[in-house]
């Protein structure tokens, strides 16, 4: 599996850490709505298809990076910054 | 007369084995059921022989979307053990493992379970620490356990690498002498035969594309070949628990898909007479009464429904093995193959009713699910005919983790991919 990191270009998936589930919305730290906290740490869409993840370039620029990967074939199908900007398409 | 005996072996000898029955029909789904469980696997099947067996619940349908036991009971390394720290987990397991005890019997089909022992290795003094406790653990709760120094676990794995210069020397390691293996597909036969034999009816080739519904309740499940009506619709896919659930409307669980791949070389002469972990990484190995060398080591690391993985992990297994057994390094590889692995969020199985009236859940088996195939069938079974769980199963609910109730052997947190 190649990802295309929008600063290294295609590399092996072994440079990178998964870091899972990118739908996840975390609370503020000071919010005290249980039941968004238990779904941020405990519930996780899972899908059989495309699937919206988070994974870290450790091994290269170490940039995070929002990552849309089909969980059937494992087809990435785009890569960008997980704070947003440059984004590239993949087809690898 | 049992019908598998040696009696029975002879008579067919002498008359040229035209008279074997199959060893279950095909039978043509009814318009309903007491109980349908989706799921053609070991659990699925096991919980159908259990709710016949146990509970006197004959009709009962077992839906599998391809043949019987395509799935992971027949994608596994066989390990069964029980040698679990937290006394959840140990009692569960322990219930499992006395089930293996008298399986062969019990179904009167052999399943060769072969106890053979479990042995974790520690390579550090830390890991030793904890073994020990482990250990006690175990026994505190009556399940056989024993800390093994070095010389004794060369006697018994001459192949290991027990020298002081391996690249992680092996200290000691802790052994549980009941733990072993069986043949999965013998398993999954041999539930399957006494299920269909008890008045089951096991439907290959029958995929559920959705729940039939009154309200919130769960009154049935549409499939490819057909509607089907049931009191109680019970799921034991796990695997693919996210993809069934969605069916039913239920988007998010405290679940993820994973692969986990698992080897098999050619047959060697006997070589490792036990079921041997590695402590300084995830590797595990058994070697088959065929000869094959059985093992595997960690998950790909990704969400995935592929039941293939990718050339990284098998690299890594690889020279896992190598350090342990460099004897080994120029053995050939067989095959390779992947399964899918509900990993919850403590590492720790469900099995329950709900989450909709009339659902019962059996999922989130992580990688152990084989070793649990009895107990996980009893256990649903007995939840499914008495709409509560036995103590065997209590702590295994699906809102434990909202609740602040994880089960969580290794202390990994809710990363799934860690457990």
């Amino acid at each position: 599996m190649l990802i295309t990191c929008p600063y290294c270009g295609p590399r092996d998936v072994i440079e990178f850490t998964y870091q899972g589930d990118g739908n996840r919305e975390r609370p503020q730290p000071a919010s005290q709505d249980l039941d968004a906290w238990n779904a941020y740490v405990y519930d996780r869409l899972n899908p059989a298809g495309d699937h919206n993840e988070i994974w870290q370039h450790s091994g290269g620029c170490r940039a995070h990076l929002r990552v849309v990967r089909n969980t059937i074939t494992h087809e990435i199908l785009s890569t960008a910054f997980a704070r947003g900007g440059h984004k590239t398409e993949s087809r690898s | 007369m049992a019908e598998y005996s040696a009696f029975s072996l002879l008579k067919n000898a002498l008359t040229g084995n035209k008279d074997w029955k199959p060893a279950w029909r095909k039978p043509d789904p009814k318009a309903s059921y007491d109980v349908i469980v989706i799921g053609g696997g070991g659990h699925g099947l096991s919980t159908a022989y259990y709710l016949a067996k146990e509970h006197g619940i004959t009709n009962v349908a077992v839906l599998e979307k391809g043949w019987l036991g395509s799935g992971n009971v027949g994608r596994n390394t066989t390990a069964v053990r029980s040698n679990y720290l937290l006394p959840q987990n140990t009692r569960f397991y322990e219930h499992s493992m006395k089930l293996w005890e008298n399986l062969s019997h019990d179904l009167n089909y052999n399943v060769m379970f072969s106890q053979r022992g479990c042995l974790n290795l520690a390579h550090t003094p830390a890991q030793l620490d904890d073994y020990a406790r482990r250990g006690n653990a175990m026994r505190h709760l009556g399940v056989d356990a024993e800390l093994m120094s070095v010389d004794r676990i060369k006697r018994l794995v001459p192949a290991l690498d027990v020298s002081g210069s391996a690249r992680f020397p092996v200290l000691g390691g802790l052994m549980q002498p009941r733990a072993g293996t069986a043949r999965h597909d013998a398993v999954a036969w041999g539930y399957a035969r006494g299920a269909d034999r008890r008045g089951v009816d096991i439907i290959e080739n029958c995929e559920v594309t959705g729940f039939l519904r009154d309200g919130d309740r769960i009154t049935g499940v549409s499939t490819t070949r057909g509607e089907i009506r049931a009191k109680k619709v019970a799921l034991a896919v796990a695997g693919s628990t996210g993809r069934v659930m969605q069916l039913a409307g239920i988007s998010h669980m405290p679940i993820e898909s994973h692969v986990l791949q698992a080897f098999v070389s050619e047959s060697l002469k006997p070589v490792v007479d036990t079921v041997l972990t590695f402590g300084m990484g995830h590797f595990y190995i058994s070697q088959s009464d065929k000869g094959g060398l059985v093992f595997g080591g960690d998950l790909d690391g990704y969400n995935s429904y592929a039941q293939r993985g990718s050339l990284p992990i098998v690299d890594e297994v690889m020279s896992e093995m190598v350090a342990l057994f460099p004897g080994l390094a120029r053995v050939r590889m067989l095959r390779s193959w992947g399964g899918l692995c509900d990993m919850t969020m403590d590492g720790s199985p469900i099995i329950a009713a709900g989450p909709l009236p009339g659902m019962y859940l059996n999922c989130g088996w992580c990688y152990g699910g084989f070793k649990a195939t009895p107990a996980s069938g009893w256990c649903f079974a007995y939840t499914i005919a008495k709409d509560e769980p036995h103590e065997f199963n209590a702590p295994f609910t699906l809102d434990r983790f909202y609740r602040g109730l994880v089960i969580d052997d290794k202390g990994q947190g809710a990363t799934p991919r860690l457990h």
